[in-house]
């Protein structure tokens, strides 16, 4: 086994409950806690033909492959949330050894710790709301738009045809106005009942059930696991008063969407500077 | 339809949407170096990907990445750009068959519409075969 490399999920706080005996990480091995000066890594050994350099670079571009790690990184990462309030690490993240590990853990010791602070005691709460295919469209025909739209009933002359197009445009755009208008508010909402809020980019991709309708909103919001409930019933008190938006919540999970450093907003390691444009704020 | 009826329970995430876990797993989480370094460019490339499947394209085209609507895989708009160059390459065939042999060509022409009963009889059996 000294050719197994080490995949590194989350850090916390010591001491962590132990982890469920069951629990299996990414490669099926089982996760252990590796501690050193006040933090915790928990960890797994993978094998070096899958996150070496190489091996782990082509993975990567395999979707099926990126998949089933993302759920077991997931897994181990909800699993320790059960227990404490772990700090995400992004996926793969792999050192050669244990002991590659705990010099990690005492380079970034300060920012570790600065962030554990600020997510000690809160979980993240995904928000998003949808606009219905239906009130997206104006007429019901799907998001594709006029073209389909005018072929479900044919239209009379070109002027009929122009016309109800305009008319399902106007419709379109109301219900997306409208739309807005709640989305905005709700966030504004659920952002006071939480320590710190985040707009992510509208969810709108393959992976998106095609059901779904118009992503309107999609943020997160750290919220102390003691205000959990209102939270949630503020959520659910919005429920049913505006047809054609569906609100769907997502979570109790880790803290993911808040490990930016709280004390360095100018993220110095690189490659989250676009992704932060959407950080924070009302929208 | 909102989940918020539930109380918290402790991470029912075994069913959650791929789409959330790749934009958590992939694009939130803290970013640590690790032994194993992967090319920065193929990460930023990967990150990129990515967010075209779980993020939006407007999103994207705002931060001025648009090279997937070059990407086949990627985009329908692609398939169109594919189309467009198809066409624009024809059309291009097309000047220069007219234009390098221009009597010679025009008399092509002239002998298409001469011999009306082969034109159309040829025109014809092109418009069923496109049909089939």
């Amino acid at each position: 086994m000294n050719d197994d490399l080490r995949y590194v999920y989350a850090v916390c706080r010591p001491p962590a409950a132990p982890l469920h005996a069951d629990l299996t990480g990414v490669g099926g091995a089982p996760p252990r806690q590796l501690t050193h000066e006040g933090l915790v890594a928990v960890v797994s050994p993978v094998p070096e033909r899958d996150f070496g350099r190489e091996p782990l670079r082509a993975h990567l571009e395999d979707l099926r492959w990126l998949a089933e790690t993302a759920r077991a990184h997931q897994n181990v990462v909800a699993a320790l949330a059960t227990v404490t309030c772990p700090l995400p690490l992004r996926l793969a993240t792999v050192f050669h050894d244990d002991s590659g590990v705990r010099a990690m853990l005492e380079d970034e010791s300060e920012r570790l710790h600065r962030i554990l602070d600020r997510i000690d005691g809160h979980v993240e709460w995904g928000v998003k709301v949808w606009l219905g295919a239906a009130s997206a469209d104006g007429d019901g025909s799907g998001d594709s738009g006029s073209a389909a739209a005018a072929s479900s009933r044919a239209p009379r002359s070109g002027r009929d045809y122009l016309r109800r197009r305009r008319a399902g445009n106007a419709a379109r755009e109301e219900a997306l106005a409208r739309a807005d208008v709640f989305a905005r508010r709700l966030h504004g909402d659920l952002s006071r009942y939480a320590a710190d809020a985040r707009l992510h980019p509208v969810q709108s991709g393959p992976l998106t059930d095609a059901g779904s309708g118009r992503n309107i909103l999609n943020s997160a919001y750290l919220v102390p696991r003691t205000w959990s409930e209102e939270f949630l019933e503020l959520i659910g008190r919005t429920e049913g008063t505006r047809p054609g938006l569906r609100v769907e919540v997502t979570g109790p999970w880790a803290a993911y969407s808040f490990t930016d450093d709280p004390d360095a907003r100018e993220e110095p390691h690189g490659g989250e500077g676009a992704a932060r444009q959407d950080a924070g704020g009302t929208p | 339809m909102t989940t918020a009826s539930r109380l918290p329970e402790p991470y029912p995430q075994g069913g959650a949407n791929l789409a959330d876990i790749l934009e958590r797993v992939l694009d939130k989480g803290i970013v640590i170096a690790g032994d194993i370094r992967i090319n920065l460019l193929d990460i930023e490339l990967l990150t990129i990907k990515l967010r075209l499947v779980v993020a939006s394209v407007e999103r994207a085209k705002e931060m001025g990445i648009d090279w997937w609507e070059d990407d086949p895989a990627l985009s329908s708009g692609a398939r169109r750009t594919a189309l467009a160059r198809e066409n624009e390459e024809l059309r291009r065939r097309v000047e220069q068959l007219e234009a390098g042999t221009g009597a010679e060509g025009r008399g092509a022409l002239d002998r298409g519409a001469g011999t009306t009963d082969d034109g159309t009889g040829q025109d014809g059996r092109g418009e069923r075969e496109r049909e089939r």
